[in-house]
This record gives structure tokens, sequence and C-alpha cells, in this order.
């Protein structure tokens, strides 16, 4: 089982979701929306949670990545680097799976 | 200075003090507490109800071991019922048949499960429960089976400190997607035993070297958090996040605690749940009030730049070293008596160099601090 397990890298093909232990839910209390993980609970902002939203298992993220950019109408390329960075992170974490 | 109240974010439920490992660096407190203590099934989902309507969102389910509460999976659906992420902190020892497979189905989103030793003997030893290393793999393999998300929690001190390679390859192996390397906070039944836990400095080193290198080689593959040991230290923690800043915890007779170890400050008086409900406790409280924020501080914690990183450090460590519940942590390198701390590795060391007939360990036991040894 060991041998299995490495680090996932992104790639536009990559479909993230969001791992079992991780979900994203409204706080009505705080009227936020909250990144809930096993120790940790993240109040991402508005982007990274149209980043996480968007993080279904079946969208890609060159799709998500075209998205993004249509509705924040920015340049693509601008968009992706952010995208990646965003989602590397998130996965070296183990809060997004690719 | 001082910020308005937020609400609480987490909270730890002792469901029970009840155990079947007697591990001699419990965090419970030394006055266990009988079953006939235990608050019932509907007082507890009253009490979650409430926390989860005063912004609790996550609650640590432990004890004691909570499994050995028949009605842990209601428990569990309450709290999903209400959105509430809930994490299991098990020994995964005698867990029957089926009941991890209720919990997942429950709603549980994320199972801990502690090992004392990456090898049996020291699992075994620790634990005081023969057997339990074996009982603890299948307890692993079984809540991967069930689809839960599993942390690997080590508890580490100077009878263990050198198997935290091991460790990491035992979390691996079944599959964690984290692993806790805490090394033991000298409260409670650590306090009583802290002479024969307390690691060497060599080994504090080595160890802090081994995790730095694992984390990144298995960046990407599983979190390693490392809980550094106090007594080696140069800045406190900020303990519990700062004392009922964003979270607290309830014991079995649903006495409601800032901390683990806040009942060891003999000038605090806590309340239970029941009599108060918990938004009054959490706003009111005077022990909960008595070290928020920063103005309770003293020198030389009120004016260090540091005072809203660390908030203080630990109360009940300023209360075991200091004597001082208001002191600065003796962890901190700004303590007038931070010096204590080093001495107090040295008279351990000494301490444990002496032999000894038979076990050393004061084990956890219910009773064991009123009888005579």
């Amino acid at each position: 089982m060991t041998a299995l397990r490495e680090r996932a890298l992104v790639s536009s093909r990559s479909m993230p979701s969001l791992p079992k232990h991780v979900r994203i839910q409204y706080d009505p209390v705080r009227q936020a929306f909250a990144v809930l993980s096993p120790e940790k609970i993240f109040w991402p902002n508005d982007i990274s949670l149209d980043i996480l939203r968007r993080c279904d298992g079946r969208s890609t993220v060159g799709h998500i990545i075209a998205e993004l950019a249509a509705d924040y109408d920015a340049e693509q390329e601008a968009v992706a680097a952010d995208v990646v960075a965003f989602l590397q992170e998130w996965s070296d974490k183990l809060l997004v799976k690719l | 200075m001082n910020e308005p109240l937020l609400p609480p974010i987490g909270m730890l439920a002792e469901l029970t003090h009840r155990c079947p490992l007697q591990c001699p660096y419990c965090s419970n407190p030394l006055e266990l507490l009988k079953a006939n203590r235990e608050l019932d099934t509907q007082t507890w989902l009253d009490l979650f109800s409430q926390a989860a309507d005063l912004g609790i969102l996550q609650v640590h389910l432990s004890g004691g071991e909570p499994t050995l509460r028949r009605d842990l999976d209601q428990l569990i659906a309450g709290l999903s019922a209400r959105g509430v992420y809930t994490n299991l902190i098990t020994a995964g020892v005698g867990i029957a048949e089926g009941r991890i497979e209720a919990f997942a189905e429950a709603g549980l989103d994320h199972l801990q499960l502690s090992f004392q030793g990456a090898r049996p003997a020291t699992t075994d030893r620790i634990g005081n429960h023969k057997g339990g290393h074996e009982k603890k793999l299948e307890t692993a393999r079984r809540a991967r089976a069930a689809g839960l998300p599993l942390t690997i929690n080590a508890p580490i001190h100077r009878h263990n400190i050198e198997e935290v390679p091991e460790f990491i390859d035992l979390a691996l192996s079944l599959g964690a997607e984290r692993l806790e390397i805490a090394n033991v906070q000298y409260a409670g039944w650590a306090l009583t035993n802290r002479d024969q836990l307390m690691p060497e400095r060599a080994a504090v080193d080595r160890q802090a070297e081994i995790v730095a290198a694992a984390r990144e080689r298995l960046t990407g593959i599983m979190n390693i958090d490392f809980v550094t040991p106090d007594y080696f230290a140069i800045y406190p923690k900020p303990c519990m996040g700062g004392w009922a800043r964003d979270a607290f915890m309830v014991a079995p007779d649903g006495t409601v605690l800032p901390c683990h170890a806040a009942q060891t400050i003999p000038s605090l008086s806590f309340e239970r749940f029941g009599p108060r409900s918990l938004a009054e406790i959490w706003r009111n409280s005077p022990a909960f009030n008595a070290f928020r924020g920063t103005d309770w501080m003293q020198q030389p914690c009120r004016s260090c730049e540091r005072r809203e990183i660390d908030w203080g450090g630990c109360r009940c460590q300023a209360m075991a070293i200091a004597g001082d519940a208001a002191a600065t942590d003796p962890a901190c390198a700004k303590s007038p008596i931070h010096a204590r701390m080093a001495m107090l590795i040295d008279e351990a060391q000494r301490a444990a160099a002496v032999p000894s007939p038979g076990e050393q360990f004061v084990y956890r036991r219910i009773g064991v601090v009123t009888e005579p040894a």
C-alpha cells in the first residue's frame, strides 16, 4: 500500500475533487462559507471558494480555468497560474484530490 | 485591548473517563469520574444542539474511550444532523463488530486512532493492555474499509521517541492521511509520571530532524502534525488557541472547561451544563473570563509582541511550575523561571537512571490517586 501513494501534480487534465474528510459548508452564525477538515477550519475568500466549488471530480482543471476566466472577465493565462498554484497547494495539504 | 467575544469553533467532548487502556500520560484529570457520573444520551444531544447554535463547527468525540458509550452512533447522528464536523478520537481496542460501520453510517467525518508504540511490545506496555497493538491495526483496517479518513496519533515520550521513523511507516502502511507526532504535554497523569516520560535532549533534537525530513518527503502523501515538547521550547504554544478564545471542552459529567487541566487551577470554579446553558457559560463564566484576551497578563507577557500569538502559553503549566496561573508559561524563554524547565529535564534524567524493580509508571486507573500506592 505504501508504494502506491505518491504526490499528485496538477495538470490541465486533472479532475480535482474534495476528499471525503473535507467539506464546504455555509455557517449561519458567522454568515460565511467554511471549509471543514480534520483539525483545521478554513475561511476561503470568494475566488478560492469559486475554485473549490468547481472541484466536483468531473471538471478538468482546464475547464475550471476557462470558466473562471469568463466569470471574472480575465486573461486565461493569469487565471491558470493562480488556479494551478492554489490546487497544488491544497493537494499537497491533502485537502483536494487530483 | 479587549476584543469582542467571538463564537467558539471547536469543542472536545469527553464522553466518558472509562478506558481499556491505562496510559501513564493520559490528559484526563487524576480524579476520574465513574460511569454513574456521565451525562445521559439526551443531555449530550441537547448540549450538542446548543453547541451548534453557539457556532461550534467541529466536535472531537473523546474520553476515556468514547466507543464505550453504547449511544455513540446516536450522538454522532445528532451532530451530523446539525452539520457539525465529527472527529472520533479512539484507542481502537475492543470495538465490537459492525460498530465502526455504524459510526460511518451515522455520519462520522473522521477517525483518529492512537498508537502508544510503533512496535507491539511498546503499545501493549504503555497502554498496559496485552494484544492492544494488534486490535488497533484491525481498527485501522476496518475504518479504511468503512471509507473513513484516518489520522494516526502517536503520543511521544522517552520510551518511544526512537520509534518515530517506525510510526511514520506504520501510518503510511495503514493508509492514514495524517499522522500526529505529539510529544506528551506534562499535565494530568503525565505530570505525575514526568520523570519516567521525559525524553533526553539529544533524542528530541533527532526527532525534530526526522520529522522535518519526513514532512518534506511526504508532501502531498501524508500530513504530519508535529507537537513539539514544551520543556525544550523557546516559545510557549498558544494553548487551546488562547484561553476560552475559540474552543472549550466538556467533561463526562457536563462540566464545561476551557482546557483539559483547568481544574488544577484552585482559584477557579467551573459550571456544569444543565443548570446553565452553554451560551451562558461561554459568555459569563468567571473561569472562562479569568484569562481571556490579554488584560489579565503580567509582565513579561503584557508588553510582549507575541502576546496575541501565544496568549501567554499554558495557564495550567504556569500553575504547575510557577505556582501562579497568571504567570508567563515557563516554557517561554522570557519567563523569569524558564531555567526551571531545563532543571526539570535534568532531574527527570537522573530519576530515570536509577534502576528500580518492576514497572515504574503510575498507570491511569479510576481511584488510584485516592488509594495509597
